[in-house]
Formats: C-alpha cells, structure tokens, sequence
C-alpha cells in the first residue's frame, strides 16, 4: 500500500505535478525517513539522460506563414523550432530560474548598464565562431528602426549597445531595469551569425535539415553542441498537426512521441492509454475580463468591485479548464513567477460582498461583456458561467457574443468595448508583466488604469522596482504593486490555465518548466528516450 | 470546319470569358474581407507604427483597381505574385514566390485526388453498369444503399472511422499522411492510402448512381428495343448501345468529382495532417496573405472550368448524333 502510495507520488514528481517538497511531504507523512525520502526523490529525477533515437514530436500550431526569422515568431511551433536550433543570451532553467546561456554571465551595478559575458568557443552550425560582432547584428535585426520584429517594443529601453572585444556586450538602457536579463531570454532574441538572420543557422543543440512551414521542421543533433547535458536526440522532426484528435491518434498509434495541447474533452480516454503520460505545468499563462475604466460604468471602483466578487472561479476552473488550472486572484502574476503575492487573500465567489459593491456604485441596468472564443478556448462559455454567477447577486450581465475575426483589433483594448475577454502568455518577470500591460505608458493598457491614486503610485513603484538591486525591497515593491492592482485595478483574472501535453512512457526527462509549455518550450533539447 | 472542333472552340472562348469574370469575383471578394494582413500576422501584441510599415511595403495602400490589373497582367504570365509572409524590413526579404508556395502543395494535392480518383472512377463505373445491368436485384438494393451510407456521412466522420479501425485498433496504415518531396514513390502511396479511401468512399456514390440512372434511363428508349429484338444480349446492348449515348451525363458527374478533389478536400487535408492546397490556402486566409488566397482561387476556378471543358468535349465527341452530321 505505502510502496504503491510513493510510487504514485515518484511518478507525479517526475511529471511535475507535484514538486520535491510536496513529495517530501507526502512521503514523510507515509511514514519514511527524511534520508530515504530524499533518496526517493532523486531516485525518480536524476535518471541519466541517454543519447540516441529519433524524437518525434506533434504541435497544434504551426501555418504556412512561419518562418526561421526569429523575429516573427508567433506561434508555438515557431518558438519550440526557435529555441531547438538557437541559443539566447540568458534563459530561464527548468526550475524557473534565470541563467546564463550564451552570455556565461551577466552584470549591473545600477540597473541601467548591463555587461554581458560571451561564452568562448561556441560554434555556429556554420562553423563561425560566436563573437560580439554577432550578437550586435542580432540586437540590431530586432531593434533597427525599420525592423519588423516583434520584439521591437520589448528592446525599446535599449539605449544603445555596443562591444568591448570580442567577447564581451554592453547594452546602455534609458532606465534601470533590474529584470532586464529576463527580457533577452525572449524566444524572439534569437543569436544569429552576422549577415544570416533568416536562415536557420543558430548555435543549438540541433541543426536544421529541413523547414517546410506549417508541416515539418527536420534536425539533427549538431555534435559540436557547447551545452552540456543536453540535446540528448540524434535526429527530430517536429511535425504541425494542427487538428486535436489527428494529434492524439498519431500519439496512440506510436507515429509521435509526444505532442502539446491535449484535448481536455478527451483527457480521461488518453489517460487509460498504458503507453502514455499525461503532464500539466500551471506556469504564468493566465485568462483575463479586462474592465476599461476609462468606459462607463467601469471608472466606479465599487462597480470594478461588485463584479470582482461576482465570479465564481472554482465553476470556471472546473467546467471551462476542467480542472487544469488554477484559480486566479486579479492579479496578472500566477504562482510559478519568483515574487508572486501569496499574502493577498484568494477571491472568491461572494454574492453579499458583491450586492453590496453593487448597491454602492449605484448603477442599474445591464452590463455588457464581449467575448469570442478568439480570446480563449471556452471565452464565451466562461462568460455566460459569469453572467450566471452574478445574477445571483443582482447584477445583469449580458453577454455579447463577437466575431473571432478581426477580435484584436475591434473588440479588444478599443474604447468601443469596456469590457471583454482576454489571455495573456505571462512573463517571467514580474515588472516585465506589469511593464507589459499594466504601466500607464503600455499601448497595450487593456484596463485602462492609469489615473486613480492607486494607479499612479503603482507606476512609481514599478519604476522603484526595476531600480532596485536588492531582492528583499524588490519583494516589498512588488507586492504592493499587486495589492494595488488585486485592489483598485480594472483587471478580472479568474484563471490560471495549465498546459497539458501528452508523451510515450519511452520519453524520460528531468522537472518540467512552466515558463512555456512543452518544458519551456525546450524539450528537445532537455528529453531524452529511457 | 468540323461542327466538332468549332464547338470545342466556343466552350474554349466561354471558358476564357467565365475564368476573367471569376478572377473579379476573387479579388473583391477578397477585398472585402475583414482585417488586416499586419495585424493577423503579427498577432495581438503589434503596435501600430510596424503594422503600417508592413502596409506600406507590401502596397497595400495602393487602390483596389491598380493592384487588380497588376494582378491580372502578372497571372497570365504565370506570375502570381510574392507572398505577403516571410517579409522582414532590415533588408533580408525572404518572402516566397506564390507559384513556388502553391506549385508542391498542388502537386500533393493532385497526388491525392489522382489516387483518390484512380480507385473511384473505376469502380463507381463498374459498379454502376453492374447495377444498371440487375437493377432491382439484391445486389443493386445493397450497392446503393452502402454507397448512400457513406457519402451520407460528413467526410471528417468516415476519416475519424477510417483511423479507427485501420490506424489505432489494427495499425495497417499510417493516420498521418505527412509526405515530403523526398518521399518515395511507394511510401507515398502507403501513407496516402486512408485519405485516397476516405476521398473515395466520400464521391463513389455520385458517380455510380448517375452511371446507373443514365443508363436505365436509355434502355427504354426505342432503339434499345430495337436491339433487343434484334437479338443483342443484355450486356451487349448496355456496353456497345447504352453506353456510348450515356456518356455525356456520366462524363459531367466525373468532372465535377474530380474538381471537388482538387478543391474541396480541405477537412480530409487537415484530418490526415496532409500537405495539400487546401490547407494552404486556409492558412493563407487566416493570416491575409492574399495574394496566395487569390492564386489558390484562380487556380481553383481554372481547375473547374478545365474539367467541365473536358466533359463537354467528351460529351460532344462521343455521342453519335453530334459525330455524324448530316
């Protein structure tokens, strides 16, 4: 009983279900030594990774659009092909942690000039050797003033950059920004050698044999790979199979070995499947109703309140993630992010505290919600479970029902619409999130809260936190600044979507990343066949 | 002139016509689609000044009847224009030519419709004249009635059906049809092979039933009682009479099966993870890389109106009345 119990438990903590202290727990509980507990942990973690095999793998992304051009990377395809043949400055470890990658290390001593180390001796697949000159080309590529590049907005703070010998980049930005090593590990900054920045030639783990957009990309482990412990594979082929149960037949018949995005409809038939993991990592991607106070009735607090209290989250993790998820606590910041607030009491559904709002605000009538499953899978559905949820406390929600079509640019972050659904991938740094959609000076301020009291000593904040260098204050800033929104901010964010993703029971591989789904984006380089 | 040949000549110039008047249909109803190309392309998170940057390179600023003749000028040398993807301004363009994107995924599809074809054609002719032959038997009522079954059916749920039982319960075939260039021939065909049967159990039904109607439909004319009482067996009378007066009907019901595998077998595409065009030019869609869109469409129409042309030509060259003038 006890040996099936940890077992069960070994096989969660490879998964990532639960984490090594959750195991320690629950095996402690069992009755075990804290020694043998520890050993039992490692027991099911650091199998030794071995090389070989051909690894197929199956996305539910991927079009004829793609490119190997870094800079319009958009999908997951695009992001898990990106970060299998390129390597970045910094990146962010299967732990959530942010390490050097082709920058060995990286310093500040205010936040505002950054130093970044360059790794000696890494190869391109062409054989160049990676110097400075490349990264500034790549920089430059991303950040020229008729760059087309999506991570155009996000290197706007980059003053100027330039190289100390061959081995050494220093990049000036227009303010301190403390988080700034998180910003290159963006799958868009991909290094490139100078000249060739479309092409596919990078410094990973594989080298690209073939790229026929929105159908395969083929590689093959490039032997002069300077990382150690990883890209365990000789041969990948990453495979776009857009169509859910396409994927999910080619898992089950063996033609894949693992694949992304399991349909939750059908999770209960896959989970039968001897052969096959199933595997969910609750990382920073999260569901939002964003409320525009600049809109009416938005602008009340106690009407921002009313409906903050009128949700019923557990429902809606329950019936629109069927459980994979968590829910979230109006605040953009989900529990895998290193300063998440974990003192802000969880919101829940209460109709009193909700009437009681209402009745404050003193508006009547109906308020419209638009949503279109463009914002997410079961936006419409999560809306209706709300507009329900609210009758309860005598608030009328009616929900609009709008176009897929056209929804970012009609119906999302535009005037003509308070209040709607939305999603957001997260980021892994906190100030990079509110600096994404919560600052007053972000295009894309879907809440529109930039004027409250509240709202402007929340951008001072920001601006403290980006400042500053020592992790405890950073602490202290950073959770005030998601009280404040928690508070007094226009976002409604009932959920924490997971990503659940599927592989054959051959595939072995260390703690699952949340950063991104399938392991931080990076599985081929971090999996290996058992 | 031969009325044969003259006749030729004027479907040819009505085709020629009915293909100008549908190459204006696709470009406005392209323009009236919504959104935007930067916009669709760059996703959520595009600021406003990148996506009129795209804009501008691309031309898009330009008015609607200057780009349609370009279009037009450029599409009957054969150029169908750049792709709007791959585009990045700082200086690499590495954007494909619409004829290099369509021209593999068009050679997969006629691939699979050939396939597809190959299978069906055949059979729904032979099972047809064998209907036609005992109609009213036992085997003519289960004929149809399982043909009428599967083209009842919606294609994705008798591809879902295929997958079942001969990809996961009994793993004979691949559920994945994903062929490269590098394919050989063979594999080709085995990984094409639960398509090409979904395709076919999906257009058998049409063609037989009209082989089958067309021909009963003749055996009660006078000059099939005629030899009949001439002394002409049954299968005499079906293959050397019938036939050669039914072909014309028949002819068309396969032309416009043929065109709907070229065109319109997108679902099958997406179900089997199948390279072909339809998928192509859905995506192209979804992202408002029009001028793939538009060469998708105009090779589409072209597709049709080709078979059709080929039908009538089969029509007129094989019914009697038409060959011998007098």
């Amino acid at each position: 009983m006890k040996d099936k119990f940890i077992k069960a438990q070994q096989e969660k903590l490879t998964l990532g279900v639960i984490d090594r202290r959750q195991f320690m727990t629950s095996a402690i509980a069992a009755g075990i030594a804290i020694p043998t507990a520890l050993s039992l942990a490692s027991d099911a973690i650091a199998a030794t990774p071995k090389k070989g095999g051909k690894f197929r793998m199956g996305l539910g992304h991927g079009s004829t659009t793609d490119t190997l051009d870094s800079g319009t990377s958009e999908n997951h395809f695009t992001l898990v092909n990106g970060y299998t043949f390129g390597n970045h400055l910094t990146e962010i470890n299967n732990e959530g942690k942010l390490v050097g990658e082709l920058a060995e290390t990286f310093e500040s001593d205010d936040g505002k000039t950054w130093v970044f180390n360059l790794r000696k001796g890494v190869e391109f697949h062409n054989g160049k050797t990676m110097t400075s000159e490349d990264v500034l080309a790549s920089y430059e590529h991303h950040m020229g003033e008729k760059s087309t590049s999506a991570a155009k907005g996000s290197l706007s703070p980059v003053k100027s950059i330039k190289a100390d010998g061959k081995y050494k980049v220093i990049m000036e930005l227009d303010s301190p920004d403390t988080d700034f090593p998180y910003i290159v590990s963006d799958y868009h900054i991909s290094i490139r050698p100078a000249g060739d920045m479309t092409s596919g030639v990078g410094t990973g783990g594989y080298i690209v044999q073939s790229f026929e957009p929105g159908v395969k990309s083929v590689l093959k482990r490039n032997p002069n790979y300077w990382k150690e412990g990883a890209a365990h594979f000789d041969e990948v082929e990453l495979l776009s199979i857009v169509d859910p149960n396409a994927r999910q037949t080619a898992l089950i018949s063996g033609e894949i070995d693992a694949m992304d995005r399991v349909d939750l409809k059908t999770i209960n038939l896959m989970k039968r499947n001897p052969n096959i993991n199933i595997m969910q990592a609750t990382g920073t991607a999260h569901y939002t109703f964003p409320m525009r106070l600049n809109v009416d009735p938005f602008g009340d607090y106690d009407l921002r309140m009313a409906l903050k209290w009128a949700v019923d989250r557990q429902e809606l993790v329950d019936k629109i993630l069927l459980g994979y998820g968590a829910v979230g606590n109006d605040i953009p910041i989900g529990t895998a992010n290193y300063f998440h607030n974990s003192d802000l009491p969880q919101r829940e559904f209460d109709a009193d505290k909700a009437a009681f709002h209402y009745k404050k605000s003193g508006h009547s009538g109906k308020i419209q919600l638009s949503a279109a499953d463009a914002a997410f899978a079961g936006a419409v559905d999560a809306a209706q479970l709300m507009a329900n949820s609210a009758k309860k406390a005598g608030i009328d929600i009616e929900v609009i029902r709008e176009p897929n079509d056209g929804y970012w640019s009609n119906v999302w972050n535009n005037d003509a619409k308070g209040w709607c659904a939305c999603y957001w991938g997260g980021r892994p740094a906190e100030t990079m999130m509110f600096s994404a959609a919560y600052v007053a000076e972000s295009k894309w301020n879907d809440t529109m809260w930039k004027t409250t009291d509240s709202a402007v000593k929340f951008n001072q904040l920001v601006k403290d936190a980006r400042k500053e260098l020592d992790e405890s204050k950073k602490r202290d800033i950073l959770y005030e600044c998601q009280r404040l929104i928690y508070d007094d901010g226009g976002l409604l964010c009932p959920l924490f979507n997971s990503y659940v993703s599927a592989n054959s029971k051959k595939i072995a591989h260390g703690k699952i990343a949340a950063n991104w789904d399938s392991d931080g984006a990076k599985c081929v380089e971090r999996w290996w066949f058992a | 002139m031969h009325p044969v040949v003259k006749t030729v000549l004027e479907r040819l110039g009505l085709g020629l016509a009915t293909l100008f008047f549908v190459s204006i249909i696709i470009f406005s109803a392209i323009e009236m689609l919504p959104g935007d190309f930067g916009q669709a392309i760059l996703g959520q998170a595009a600021l406003p000044e990148t996506v009129a940057a795209f804009r501008q390179e691309l031309g898009l600023d330009k008015p609607a009847y200057i780009r349609y003749f370009d279009w037009a000028l450029g599409a009957i040398q054969g150029d169908l224009g750049t792709s709007f993807s791959g585009r990045n301004a700082s200086g690499a363009d590495r954007s494909a030519e619409v004829v290099d994107k369509i021209a593999p995924r068009l050679w997969n599809t006629l691939f699979l419709a050939s396939m597809a074809a190959l299978i069906a054609v055949p059979l729904s002719l032979i099972l047809g004249i064998l209907t036609a032959l005992y109609h009213n038997s036992f085997f003519d009522r289960s004929v149809n009635t399982a043909t009428l079954t599967t083209i009842s059916f919606p294609e994705f749920f008798v591809a879902y059906i295929l997958i079942l039982f001969f990809a996961s319960l009994n793993q004979i075939f691949p559920s994945l049809a994903n062929v490269d260039p590098d394919t050989n021939f063979g594999e080709r065909i085995y990984r094409t092979a639960l398509p090409a049967f979904t395709l076919t159990l999906v257009i058998v039904a049409h063609m037989m039933r009209m082989t089958r109607a067309a021909i009963i439909n003749l055996l009660a004319s006078p000059y099939i009682q005629m030899a009949k009482l001439s002394g002409a067996s049954q299968t005499e009378i079906i293959l050397k009479h019938a036939l050669p007066n039914a072909w014309a009907p028949i002819a068309t019901v396969i032309a416009f099966n043929l065109a709907y595998l070229v065109v319109g077998v997108v679902v099958v595409e997406v179900v089997f993870v199948y390279p072909g065009v339809g998928q192509l030019m859905v995506d192209a869609v979804r992202t408002r890389d029009i001028p793939v869109v538009q060469g998708c469409a105009l090779i589409f129409a072209v597709t049709y109106i080709l078979l059709n042309l080929i039908a009538d030509i089969i029509g007129i060259v094989t019914n009697p009345r038409l060959l011998h003038p007098k």
